[in-house]
């Protein structure tokens, strides 16, 4: 029986598919910790891991400070010398969270022609990208680097993640902003439920702490501006929060046909049970009047699920910190849900905001906060800012909750929303 | 600069950008077989020639060359036309 089943919901979606499909392995490269353990000892500790960057020389920058993934992160022990010197550091971080997670997969036992690979990312190789434009600015047009390309490309991380281990299914990037992590989780999870493959390796990454992106992104006005606290800058909900913080890194997890990971006696660690996505149609950074766009959204997730708001038990916030994203959600989850919305985390008050891979890392936060039986606290959110709606921020200390499902929003620029649910594996 | 000056400056150029050991740089290697260098591999490797030794190297002169000792001669000719 599936999980589905057991609460009494139909298996079948709309199109009559299972509409589960199974997580049978994780893996994340995040700046609180490189491991499944370790991400999530640094989510509950309440520690924020923003900092002075230390990647690159910040001295004509505003914003001198955000979430990076640091030197621990040995690219090394996936890929050889020679390979990582012509992959951008979004694919190297994209790639060992997905070697990660298939390796957490254990045996998998497909045919690669069925094994497919969705990688989202907001930027793509921005490293690369600004490096070889100051080769071409101080050394001429000859100097550019013939690798700036397949580098630089978004759907290099997808990419290379089939090269390497030879899975020939549907393969592509998605590239949503902000919200491209829980779109590609949510595509992946299409193509199961489809039939178009029976395993996807679905993520997102995100490198782009770089010189000109930090710029970029304090020119919007979106960064925060906290330098001489860059610890306590990303604080969502937060009545004192002034912007989101740069953060680098990615998730990849293991999606399955959940007949299958049943068959081959795989640990199904969890589910994507529904997804909705669509778009503001309104503006190209600013979320849409009322957070409108976000509650469709939700709404539509909740539907493919089969499931009802009573039923979720915590809430995901995209909560990047931003005045203006923070006070949209906030309304929004509260018309979704009511008066009685279920407890509510950030994970960017700890991570920052990992951009196009955030989707990714926090669905994986809600997987691992189900196996915990608790959620994870919203890093540096001490007072909810009186003027948003009424939510109920989990903030300080990790709260225990009986394993529900969950709901993980991500909300881009572009006006782009996407919303998962999750359901507890049965081992939760 | 003598060609044994020359060739040592190349087989560092090929260390450093296409990561494989100085033994494995003579001029006999092949830079698809033995050195694991694909196109856009020996156009980085032509472009590190380029800035070691101050030379331009028209991509239309490197059809047919597969070797080191190939690119060899190349800089060798470049930098006696530029002598």
């Amino acid at each position: 029986m599936s999980a589905g089943a057991a609460r009494g919901t139909a298996t079948e979606d709309r199109a009559g598919h299972e509409r589960l499909v199974a997580i049978t392995g994780m893996g994340v490269k995040t700046p609180v910790g490189l491991d499944l353990a370790s991400f999530w000892d640094g989510l509950c500790s309440g520690r924020s891991a923003g900092g002075p960057i230390t990647a690159f020389d910040t001295s004509a920058h505003p914003v001198t400070f955000a979430c990076e993934v640091g030197a621990d992160f040995d690219v090394e022990a996936y890929i050889s010398a020679k390979e990582a010197a012509h992959l951008d550091r979004v694919t190297q971080l994209g790639y060992a969270a997905a070697a990660d997670a298939i390796a957490d997969a254990g045996e998998l036992g497909a045919d690669p022609a069925r094994i497919a690979v969705v990688a989202g990312t907001g930027v793509g190789g921005l490293l690369t990208l600004e490096a070889q434009i100051e080769n071409f600015v101080l050394k001429g047009a000859m100097r550019v680097s013939p690798f700036l390309v397949p580098m630089m490309m978004s759907n290099a991380t997808a990419a290379f993640i089939a090269i390497r281990y030879g899975f020939t299914g549907p393969n592509f990037s998605v590239v949503t902003a902000c919200a491209a992590g829980s779109n590609a989780l949510g595509e992946a999870a299409r193509l199961i439920r489809a039939g178009d493959a029976d395993v996807v390796i679905a993520g997102g990454s995100e490198a782009s702490i770089a010189p000109v992106g930090l710029a970029a992104f304090n020119r919007m006005g979106a960064l925060s501006r906290r330098k001489d606290d860059p610890a306590h800058a990303s604080r969502p909900f937060d009545k004192d929060r002034d912007g989101f913080v740069m953060g680098e890194g990615a998730g990849f997890v293991v999606l399955e046909r959940w007949d299958r990971a049943v068959a081959r006696g795989a640990r199904i660690r969890g589910a994507i049970a529904g997804y909705g996505r669509n778009t503001d149609a309104h503006h190209i950074t600013a979320p849409s009047p009322g957070g409108e766009g976000a509650v469709r959204c939700m709404q539509l997730a909740l539907e493919d699920a089969g499931l009802t708001p009573a039923d979720i038990g915590h809430v995901n916030a995209h909560g990047t910190s931003t005045p203006l994203n923070d006070a949209s959600e906030a309304e929004a989850v509260v018309k979704v849900f009511g008066g009685s919305a279920p407890p509510i985390s950030s994970v960017k008050g700890a991570t920052g905001h990992l951009i196009g891979a955030a989707g990714a890392v926090e669905a994986i936060a809600s997987v691992l906060a189900m196996e915990h039986a608790s959620v994870f606290p919203t890093a540096n959110h001490e007072e909810l800012d009186p003027a948003l709606a009424a939510i109920d921020v989990v903030s300080g200390a990790p709260r225990s909750l009986a394993p529900a499902p969950a709901l993980s929003n991500s909300f881009g620029f572009g006006g782009h929303n996407a919303s998962l649910v999750l359901v507890p594996g049965p081992g939760s | 600069m003598d060609r044994s000056a020359a060739f040592d400056q190349v087989r560092e150029a090929a260390v450093e950008v296409l990561h494989v050991d100085a033994s494995a740089v003579t001029e006999d290697a092949r830079f698809k077989e033995d050195l694991d260098a694909d196109s856009l591999a020996l156009i980085e490797f032509v472009m590190a020639l380029e800035e070691r030794f101050d030379i331009s190297v028209p991509e239309e002169e490197l059809d047919g060359v597969t070797k080191v000792g190939q690119a060899l001669d190349l800089v060798m000719a470049k930098l006696a036309a530029s002598a």
